[in-house]
């Protein structure tokens, strides 16, 4: 068990900037997930915790050793990597053993920690076979296997759900989530996949071109984005914005107008699409439907409020037809304020 | 290794099974054609060594082998120095097949895995050996292989047998190593392995196969080579290059007897080693 302080790390590729002055700190135990588009510098960062990427700055410190200089190896971490590396030429139960056999660890140790994690795992049955033999979630359960079996401090996942099927993915995704509760590991998790990221995490860090937008717990994500980018990055449909003028503490948008802090002009109103209702009058925010698409658990509405894109998500039992305007009450106390200028979450009154 | 690759075969065979009649009927004729391609030439020439000095000059040839006789192949054998010969020919392509193996697979890793200025220039630089001539650098060569003591020994062949071997190692087993994911090395990295054991652990029973075929070529370059051996060695010729000078002067089933012995340690260490060969793709595929 370890902590893992990630203390202004700096990455550079020639000219390139990967990663800019990232500071992290994972706790004992907790489970983090690196979330962004790819070539955010996520995959980098976690490279760069596990040893086999070298930082041009900053630190790396784990449970309380500086671990930046160390080669991988003595970094006490186990690591799942996104095409598996399960070793082709040896059989699972080697896999597993693998981290084992290098600790110079005893048979019956060895014979008791890989079966303790084929059990978890489920795969004691494809225990002598060869890893071609076997499917892709099977290979993902020995990657995940092989990992476990050492016991390590940090576990350092790498997209490890991303080669399998949308539903095999689910699957994995609730037993990873058991299990590694189970093992109590700190776990830092790469992925791009925001349901993947609030699923599993304890907490986000949500990132874009080579920093940290914002940090916090899934539901602090997603209800308060730190900036425009993690609003429209999270949530399905994503974030929508709307620019309005704000004078006086009241923004006017169309015909309505909302309560807003009276510090920039230029302002954009960030509202979840499952934040606003259809108001039974026709009140509020006037929003013209273009597009109506059931989906079964709710309606996707796709429109304009004041001439400018916006997803609403409506009740499925809603009465709304393509070409209609209807109007959209919103709690003033669920939006978030952006500065347009600058792109970050004005402070909440 | 063993199962692994008894499993590809049989896999292989399984997914043939399965092919549509017309399909099938097309793989086995190219197979049939590409066989006899082979086997039908080295047929030719064991007939010609086992069927005696009637044999060679019958015509037309007999399909199944009359009079067999060992007759040629036992006077053959019995010239004096061709033993010799047959011994230092091993020699050589042994120790070539170490040197190019030794040197080349390191290189050809280096290639695959950093990047390194000069990269490109070094790639073009590997190849260039194979560029210059031989028979200009013949004489200087003999020059300095006198002076270094390494002149008439199979080692000093081995030594140029090398240099030809050595950029067809160096670049095969380069993309031997690319074909290995960097991800197997890096979990082997995470999970306790120095750099060097996880080479060994990890990438070499890997690479084993194509390495295999390298060592494999190698030694059909140093076998085959008449030139160097020729000009290199007075008395201990290689097996090309001593057969060259006496069958010249020899009957034409001795000559045949003499292709046939050639050929044959080129076939069984192919034999002995196919089962690499075949893994081969097995890697290719994974």
């Amino acid at each position: 068990m370890a902590d893992i302080v990630i203390d202004r790390v700096v990455k550079e590729f020639g000219s390139f900037r990967a990663l800019q002055e990232i500071s992290l700190t994972v706790n004992d135990g907790e489970f983090v997930a690196l979330l962004g588009p790819s070539g955010c510098g996520k995959t980098t960062l976690l490279r760069i915790i596990a040893g086999l990427e070298t930082q041009s700055s900053g630190r790396v410190v784990i449970g309380g050793q500086d671990v930046s200089d160390l080669s991988p190896r003595k970094r006490g971490l186990a690591m799942v990597f996104q095409n598996y590396a399960v070793f082709p030429h040896m059989t699972v139960f080697e896999n597993v053993a693998f981290g084992l056999r290098m600790q110079k660890a005893s048979q019956a140790d060895v014979k008791r920690k890989v079966e303790r994690a084929a059990a978890l795992l489920h795969i004691e049955p494809y225990l002598d076979r060869y890893p071609a033999k076997l499917s892709g979630g099977q290979r993902q359960r020995v990657a995940v296997a092989r990992a476990l079996a050492v016991e390590p401090a940090v576990l350092l996942m790498d997209e490890p759900l991303s080669n399998l099927d949308a539903l095999l993915r689910l699957e994995m995704r609730t037993e990873l989530k058991a299990v590694l509760r189970e093992a109590g590991t700190t776990t830092i998790y790469v992925t791009h996949d925001q349901t993947e990221a609030m699923g599993l995490a304890d907490r986000i860090a949500v990132m874009y071109g080579g920093k940290i937008e914002q940090i916090g717990s899934p539901l602090d994500i997603y209800a308060t984005p730190a900036t425009r980018f993690v609003g429209g990055f999270i949530g399905s449909p994503p974030m929508n914005f709307i620019k309005a003028q704000c004078s006086n503490g009241t923004a006017k948008i169309g015909d309505a107008t909302l309560p807003c802090p009276m510090t920039a002009q230029n302002l954009e109103l960030g509202l979840r699409g499952e934040d606003a209702s259809l108001s039974a009058d026709g009140s509020g925010l006037p929003f013209d439907v273009r597009v109506v698409e059931p989906m079964g658990s709710h309606l996707l509405l796709t429109g304009a409020i004041d001439g400018q894109l916006a997803r609403i998500v409506a009740p499925p039992t809603a009465k709304v037809n393509a070409g209609e305007r209807v109007g959209l009450t919103v709690d003033p106390a669920r939006v978030t304020w952006i500065d347009g200028s600058t792109g970050r979450a004005l402070a909440r009154a | 290794m063993t199962s692994s690759a008894a499993e590809l075969k049989t896999d292989s065979t399984g997914r043939g099974m399965a092919l549509p009649s017309a399909r099938r009927l097309l793989l086995w004729t190219g197979l049939a054609v590409l066989i006899a391609w082979v086997l039908v030439p080295i047929y030719l020439v064991a007939l010609g060594a086992f069927g005696g000095r009637l044999g060679v000059f019958r015509w037309p040839k007999s399909i199944w082998p009359t009079d067999l006789s060992f007759a040629a192949m036992s006077q053959f054998l019995a010239i004096e120095g061709v033993f010799n010969a047959l011994v230092n020919s091993l020699i050589a392509a042994g120790l070539t097949v170490v040197f190019s193996i030794a040197l080349g697979a390191p290189a050809g890793y280096a290639l695959a895995r950093y990047t390194f200025r000069g990269q490109n220039a070094y790639r073009l630089l590997v190849l260039l050996t194979r560029a210059f001539p031989l028979a200009i650098l013949a004489l200087p060569l003999t020059v300095s292989f006198i002076r270094l003591g390494l002149y008439d020994t199979p080692f000093g062949v081995s030594l140029i047998h090398t240099v030809l071997a050595l950029p067809f190692a160096a670049l095969v087993t380069q993309s031997l190593f690319m074909g290995i994911p960097r991800e197997y090395e890096e979990a082997a990295w995470v999970f306790g392995c120095t750099r060097f054991q996880a080479f060994m652990k990890v990438v070499l029973p890997l690479a084993l196969p194509g390495l295999a075929a390298t060592a494999i070529f190698a030694f059909v370059i140093s076998w085959n080579e008449v030139f160097a051996a020729s000009i290199l060695t007075v008395r201990e010729r290689t097996l090309t290059a001593y057969l060259l000078r006496i069958l010249a002067e020899s009957p034409l089933h001795y000559r045949f007897a003499g292709g046939f012995i050639l050929i044959i340690p080129s076939v069984l260490f192919i034999f002995a080693v196919r089962r690499y060969l075949f893994a081969v793709w097995g890697i290719a595929s994974k």
